[in-house]
């Protein structure tokens, strides 16, 4: 039976309901156990998926291979620090509802389908049962206005870059006669040249893509709702479902639309700047740190396009290092924003930071770790995930790409060190409440990851080769 | 196995880790734990730098190539391995970190008051720094120590620096960062192109005539910021003199000479068609560099800011030496480095003496210390002369020999140089009589302290060093013998061949 390869799907799904179910049944609030079962099911899903056998199945429209693997397993594993984040946070901020988990849940569910899609039907019911949860999660602080404001302007924005997508693929679907991914890719693998319909729709999907990654130019909504969501809800914007779109995008260029090369690329080439260039100038005067984050997130994406713009594996390859590191590095980040809380109400200034060198040095080593890296420092571990991106940009001859690229990075450096500032050269103002235990694991852990990638970095390159090889094909 | 029987440069690049990680771990009250830090931090860089002995020891000076090697893989199917060793240019450069970093720690025994612990942290770190990047022999490995020196020193500018010092710090870190991501695209260009970053197996590759102009401006980017060149020096005054004294002593002794290394390493045995052809582009900035700041020096009121652009002077010299591809001026700028390691971190030092005691700089603020404190203004003195290039001294024997070297190039080129040390002349001897001598004119300096034991200590091997370089200069210039006679001819060789093939 060819359901079996989507197990880790099925399994997610079904303790999915197993959890709301069980969640809605006892008279007291359950947030925490309902919190601790959901991280167990998305172990047993990653589990599953490290596990799973290769090929297609659902009549073509579910694909397994080594690349949906590796960025299932950082989407599986994004989800289940950010629920983490939220135990604490959630209960002091008085929104430790129980549906919080499950819509992390049902939204990871998404994730996983759209990052094994093999055809523009699964990958539109992919990106909507992502999306949906999203918009939801995204004001789940309903009495605060700002989170309601976040949400209800990601559910506009969201719905309409949906109907980009979904425009794009009628279009597609018009003009090549198929929605399957690898009979899309033999229809234009044919000599006869490419409709303008095709190009049109192609443009569509990339646009609606690019909507969920928050690439320039389609990344206003991007500051609003990171500012306003609760802020273990932005870590979770900001990590997982990122992949999930990246993964996305890489596959639906490099498979069907892979012979259109020469249409898609100069789109990419061009959001992948635009991104670098708008991500460092505009975090600059950036006071609300999850606001400036929202600006690096944009810049990032820059970074990880230019892996995918160039159209090459190792390009491919750069992709996916730069996407597993900037994971790791977010978390961490996010460990510490949100463990930003001064007399029991949460903080998210900048200068709420200032003197955290005196008053809690670890979590400020922990940033300073983090903020280096994202600069692209070496010896951490951003500068691997750069290094790897300009390599492929070198190697294809892109120089204006790869000279952007580093410029904005010296760029993004200003801002990144400000924090860095603002934490040990500032005097302090007043100490920050001390971190959950919860929080201090995920920040010492991904710290530790960030500090010592220098040291054995091959693993990581060669699960990201398999990756990019198997999507080639 | 290398000379040394262990895995010597690996350890001398590492241990200073292990003691950072001591002081880290250890807990207790704020005194107990900074008294613990001061001397954890010394024992360790003194057990550094008696094991970087041992390359004094067992160094080879009769051989070209490099010693001490290491090998381990790292990414193998990348053709980047972990790769350290060390040969005439570089030997010497390890061991003037080794030798700078404890007389660093105990120089900031008292004038660092706050948050010790961090403060000797960030110092090992950036030993690990300094010396990895000198002994690296793959390019990868090299921009990892190269740059992550940033971070170290940023802190300790912006933590322990004085009043304009997040100015200094962010000035520091983002100017060097862009010269240094320019010259990134260059080493993955190189990378890309011949398979592999190890340097000696890239000294095989023969960088494409067209492509070397490129990666030469690239590499000038970064290491001109290093050195640093007229006109991308305005970085230099700020931190110099906004660190603490501790960090401009470093700043002048170890991290000015990376730029002048990356020449000498990269930029010379890669790009030597390129190299010859922009060398007159390098000895006009060389030359300006050597007037225009001594002349800007001149006009200084900051001691330190003085001192600072008297580095600038003293590199451009070092810059004109590599530039000249002979004998002379290459083993010239060598010595010029290791002198002016030395000596201007004794300047610093002696600059740190007296701001210790009037947390002061302006050089108005004092005059006649002679009397106050001779011991001081015999060493104060012993540092003006070497810096001024007085024979007898260490920067005499550089400065005279890169004169030799250019000289054989362009007699101008000679003048230039020539000129800039009468008008080193000038501002020493300008800064030391205003600064030594004359009458008292502020009472409160009366009760001013002569140097402490410690103080003694601190500078008692500058001292030595500072005379056995400029009175028997040869064991130094045995290092560098071989390794420039090879790099000599091996230029030649190219530049003629390219010659030939245009003809």
């Amino acid at each position: 039976m060819s359901w079996t390869l989507a197990l880790p799907e099925l399994v997610l799904a079904i303790s999915g309901l197993v959890i709301l179910v069980a969640g809605v049944i006892p008279k007291q609030e359950t947030f925490v156990p309902v919190t601790m079962a959901t991280v167990g099911a998305l172990l047993v899903a990653g589990l599953l998926v490290l596990s799973q056998s290769e090929g297609t199945a659902l009549g073509g429209h579910y694909v397994a291979d080594a690349f949906s693997g590796f960025m299932k397993l950082l989407a599986i594993g994004g989800a289940a620090i950010c629920l983490l984040l939220s135990l604490d946070f959630n209960t002091r901020e008085g929104i430790a509802r129980f549906e919080y988990p499950v819509l992390v849940l049902l939204g990871t569910l998404g994730m996983l389908v759209m990052i094994s899609a093999n055809d523009l039907l699964s990958l539109y019911l992919g990106l909507e049962l992502l999306s949906l949860p999203l918009y939801v999660i995204a004001a789940f602080h309903r009495d605060n206005a700002r989170s309601a404001e976040a949400g209800l302007k990601y559910f506009v924005l969201g719905a309409l870059a949906s109907g980009l997508l979904l425009y794009g693929s009628s279009l597609v679907y018009g003009f090549a006669g198929t929605t399957n991914f690898d009979r899309l890719a033999d229809a234009f693998s044919a000599d006869a040249g490419v409709s303008a319909g095709v190009v049109v729709g192609v443009v569509f999907v990339i646009t609606g893509l690019a909507f969920k990654i928050s690439a320039v130019p389609f990344h206003m909504w991007t500051p609003d709702v990171y500012e306003g969501a609760p802020t273990p809800v932005t870590a979770f914007f900001a990590t997982a479902p990122k992949v999930a779109a990246i993964a996305l995008l890489a596959r639906v260029l490099v498979g069907p639309f892979g012979d259109l090369v020469a249409q898609w690329q100069q789109v990419l080439l061009l959001i992948s700047m635009a991104s670098m260039i708008l991500g460092a100038f505009a975090a600059i005067g950036q006071r609300n740190i999850k606001r400036l984050m929202a600006y690096s997130s944009i810049g990032h994406v820059g970074y990880a396009l230019m892996g995918l713009a160039v159209a090459s594996d190792v390009g491919l390859r750069g992709l996916l290092v730069y996407m597993a590191i900037y994971v790791l590095m977010n978390l961490g980040t996010f460990a510490v924003l949100v463990a930003m809380r001064r007399d029991g109400r949460a903080v998210e200034q900048v200068d709420d930071l200032a003197g955290l060198g005196r008053t809690d040095l670890g979590m400020a080593v922990w940033m300073a770790v983090f903020m280096f890296s994202m600069a692209g420092i070496p010896p951490l571990a951003g500068f691997f995930g750069k290094l790897y991106v300009f390599l492929a940009a070198v190697q294809g001859g892109y120089w204006t790409l790869a000279v952007i690229g580093v410029l904005t990075s010296v760029v993004s450096a200003y801002y990144y060190l400000r924090i860095v500032k603002v934490m040990f050269f500032d005097q302090p103002a007043g100490a920050l409440d001390p971190a959950p235990a919860s929080l201090t694991v995920v920040m010492a852990a991904s710290g530790l990851f960030v500090l010592l990638f220098v040291l054995w970095p091959a693993p990581m390159l060669a699960a990201a080769q398999a990756a990019a090889a198997a999507l080639l094909g | 196995m290398n000379a040394a029987g262990f895995p010597l440069l690996s350890l001398l690049t590492f241990l200073p880790l292990a003691g950072a990680a001591i002081i880290l771990s250890v807990r207790g009250e704020e005194a107990v734990i900074a008294r613990n830090a001061r001397w954890t931090a010394l024992w360790t860089s003194l057990l550094v730098f008696l094991l970087s002995l041992l390359l004094w020891v067992k160094f080879d000076t009769g051989s070209a190539g490099f010693q001490f090697e290491e090998k381990l893989s790292w990414l193998p199917e990348f053709g980047v391995g972990y790769h350290m060793g060390v040969d005439g240019i570089s030997v010497l450069f390890v061991l003037l970190s080794t030798a700078l970093t404890p007389i660093c720690i105990l120089a900031s025994w008292e004038s660092i008051e706050t948050r010790v612990r961090e403060y000797m942290v960030a110092f090992l770190i950036l030993e690990t720094m300094m010396v990895g990047m000198f002994a690296a022999l793959d390019f990868i490995v090299f921009y990892v120590f190269f740059e992550a020196v940033l971070i170290p020193m940023f802190l300790i500018i912006g933590v322990w620096g004085g009043p304009r010092r997040v100015y200094a710090a962010f000035k520091f870190f983002l100017y060097t960062l862009l010269g240094s991501v320019l010259m990134l695209l260059a080493i993955l260009y190189l990378w890309y192109n011949a398979g592999t970053t190890d340097i000696p197996e890239l000294f095989e590759y023969q960088v494409p005539r067209a492509a070397q102009s490129w990666i030469f401006f690239a590499f000038l980017a970064s290491f001109a910021v290093k050195v640093p060149m007229w006109p991308v020096h305005t970085w230099l005054p700020d931190a110099h003199v906004e660190a603490p004294t501790a960090g401009s002593v470093i700043l002048a002794g170890v991290l000015l000479k990376m730029g002048a290394y990356g020449f000498l390493r990269f930029s010379l045995p890669l790009l030597p068609e390129a190299s010859a052809e922009f060398a007159p582009l390098i000895y006009v900035l060389s030359i300006v560099a050597v007037i225009y700041t001594s002349l800007v020096a001149l006009a200084q009121e900051d001691m330190k800011k003085l001192i600072a652009y008297s580095s600038v002077a003293h590199m451009g010299i070092v810059t004109l030496g590599i530039f000249t591809f002979n004998a002379q001026g290459l083993s010239g700028a060598l010595f010029t480095m290791l002198a002016h390691g030395v000596v201007s971190g004794a300047l610093f030092l002696c600059v740190g003496v007296l701001y210790d005691r009037v947390h002061s700089r302006d050089i108005l603020r004092y005059g006649g210390v002679a009397k106050i404190m001779p011991a001081y203004a015999l060493v104060f003195m012993l540092f003006t002369m070497a810096s001024v290039g007085l024979p007898g001294t260490a920067n005499f024997v550089g400065e005279f020999l890169v004169i030799i070297g250019a000289w054989q190039v362009n007699p101008w080129v000679a003048f230039g140089a020539a000129l800039g040390m009468i008008l080193g002349a000038a501002y020493m001897l300008y800064l030391y009589r205003r600064v030594i001598f004359g009458r008292i004119t502020r009472d409160d300096l009366r009760t001013l302290l002569d140097l402490s034991p410690r103080e003694y200590a601190t500078f008692a091997p500058l001292i030595l060093l500072t005379l056995w370089m400029g009175i028997y200069p040869q064991p130094f210039l045995d290092f560098f013998e071989a390794t420039v006679t090879a790099l000599v001819a091996r230029h030649e060789a190219a530049v003629s061949v390219s010659r030939l093939a245009g003809m």
